[in-house]
């Protein structure tokens, strides 16, 4: 029999965290500071609202675009929280997740070799979906020394006539690094310079602790070239939800909405009515949950720098990056071997990329006495290291 | 006057006062002589009444029991409902006491050890009062919510170990 896995199946790398995932299964008592979603229940008034209407009969297909009622409040929502204008019939697509916005919009973008630079440590799925879609990825390094922020000399370096696109990701997973208003015009103005499309993932962006978050496409003339990328998820507790949604100027919009109508139709309606409720209703409770998130980064950053893990303080999402150089141990050793001898599980920074190595991501979306746990068995392991 | 801070403080400790100076010094970012200044002030000047305890007494198998009473009080010239109110709030069975609009005017919550103890009370020292035209009495038979804590027991939400 042939080999049916097409090469560029094979192409793909296994998830980097599966062989943890195994391991956790066969052990009570883990904390787990390994989950990239927030602890909390969605806000019940969104849960409710979709419930009734299912209750109502509401379980159809909406427009490939998605609600028009959604769209309207969002667009709105934008302009008035980001000063970013996308025009609810014509720049914007609402997606199944920021995953599904992703996908279409780098398979909107790309032709065979085109290369697409992924400012890095990131989220897991850039590359994959880069190589899927015909394209090379090259990895862009942040380090910690420009607290993991876009290093305008280094990204200026890696283009080439092939270079098609940027992926950024600001707040960022892993890292907790933001770009200011400042930090993206230098980055803006290489990328005009270049003629480079800019994929934003902005996932993170009601997550941000100091001032507030800058879109990338309000940044210079960054809009014409910008497919801004958000979704639900993170900022309302609705990771299950599955909503994103896609911005861009009208002719990236189409294409992306062009390739969503094959592949999605349209992302779930009961999805789409609580995001609408999100946006009515849920500030209160979007503005709680970032407010505790902050008391539980300060206490956990505090909590590993007191014991010998070096943190830069997180601006942004809800993870914390402490180096484990210092320790003499590699990240995915010290990872399995804090998860199997004092249960506490996390994620090795090398999986998510050039600039990871050396570093664990700690989720803080976690109970405060969990955290409590957490650094008091990270504290252990390091004396059992003497 | 409370600023920012002063409320950050207030919504902390609204949720546990048990934290110590230090631990919400780390989660403020405040320095902890500065955490405790600032408590101390809200202390001194009532904004904090004092600290208690949300007990779900069914549970803990010492049931009082507890009435929602409804009140219409003729108000008094010069002192409306106020002067009533405070002799109202001596007694120690007045849990709570709020002037409220619609067909009554006061709202109490009363507890005792059991219903006669309750409607004693409510017979013999509310009722009989001055101004007091007529009263409702409506005994709890069970608590769902207080004060922002629900009773109910959430089941655990099964959530991955790991994801990107």
């Amino acid at each position: 029999m042939r080999n049916f896995v097409s090469q560029r199946a094979q192409e793909i790398p296994p998830s980097g965290i599966r062989k943890f995932f195994d391991l956790v299964l066969t052990m009570d008592d883990v904390v787990s500071l390994g989950v990239g979603e927030p602890d909390f229940n969605t806000p019940w008034n969104i849960c409710e609202s979709s419930i009734y209407s299912i209750e109502q009969g509401g379980t159809s297909y909406t427009s490939n675009r998605g609600l028009q009622a959604l769209r309207d409040t969002l667009s709105r929502y934008l302009a008035q929280h980001y000063g970013v204008q996308y025009d609810s019939n014509n720049e914007m697509v609402i997606t199944t997740g920021v995953s599904e916005a992703l996908d279409i919009a780098v398979r909107s973008i790309t032709d065979p070799g085109d290369e697409i630079i992924v400012a890095q440590p990131s989220y897991v799925s850039y590359g994959p979906c880069i190589t899927l879609a015909g394209g090379k990825p090259i990895p862009l390094r942040c380090t910690e020394k420009d607290h993991f922020k876009i290093n305008p000399d280094a990204l200026a370096e890696q283009i080439t006539p092939k270079t098609k696109a940027l992926i950024m990701n600001f707040p960022n997973n892993p890292t907790g690094g933001v770009m200011t208003k400042s930090d993206l015009a230098a980055v803006a103005d290489i990328i005009i310079d270049h003629d480079l499309v800019l994929i934003s993932d902005e996932v993170y962006s009601e997550l941000t602790y100091e001032g507030s978050h800058c879109v990338a496409a309000t940044v210079g003339d960054l809009w014409e070239r910008t497919i801004t990328l958000n979704g639900f998820s993170k900022a309302y507790a609705m990771t299950g939800w599955r909503i994103g949604y896609l911005c861009a100027p009208k002719e990236l919009c189409d294409a992306a909405l062009k390739i969503h109508q094959y592949v999605m139709l349209c992302a779930p309606v009961m999805g789409q009515v609580g995001a609408l409720e999100a946006l009515r209703s849920a500030e209160e409770d979007k503005n709680s949950m970032v407010n505790e998130y902050r008391l539980r980064r300060n206490l956990f950053v505090a909590g590993l720098n007191r014991i010998g893990l070096p943190c830069h303080m997180p601006e942004g999402a809800f993870y914390a990056f402490p180096s484990v150089e210092k320790t003499g141990l590699s990240d995915t050793e010290f990872a399995e071997r804090l998860l199997k001898e004092q249960k506490v599980a996390v994620v090795p920074g090398s999986v998510f990329g050039p600039g990871g190595e050396g570093h664990l991501r700690c989720a803080y979306a976690v109970s405060r006495k969990d955290l409590g746990v957490a650094v008091e068995r990270m504290d252990r392991f390091l004396q059992s290291l003497k | 006057m409370t600023d920012e801070k002063d409320l950050e403080l207030l919504r902390i400790l609204e949720e546990n006062s048990r934290l110590s100076t230090e631990e919400i010094a780390t989660m403020t970012s405040l320095a902890a002589a500065e955490v405790a200044r600032r408590i101390g002030a809200l202390e001194a000047g009532k904004v904090i009444k004092r600290y208690s305890t949300v007990v779900n007494w069914e549970k803990a198998g010492n049931g009082e029991v507890s009435a929602i009473i409804e009140l219409k009080v003729s108000p008094e010239r010069d002192f409306g409902y106020d002067r009533i109110a405070e002799r109202l709030s001596r007694f120690r069975q007045v849990r709570s006491l709020r002037l409220i609009t619609g067909t009554y005017d006061l709202q109490l919550i009363v507890s005792g050890k059991n219903m006669q103890e309750v409607s004693r009370f409510v017979s013999e020292h509310v009722a009989p009062m001055d101004r007091i035209r007529e009263t409702a009495t409506h005994i709890i038979m069970k608590s769902y919510k207080e004060n922002g804590n629900t009773f109910f027991e959430q089941p655990e939400t099964e959530r991955l170990p790991y994801s990107p």
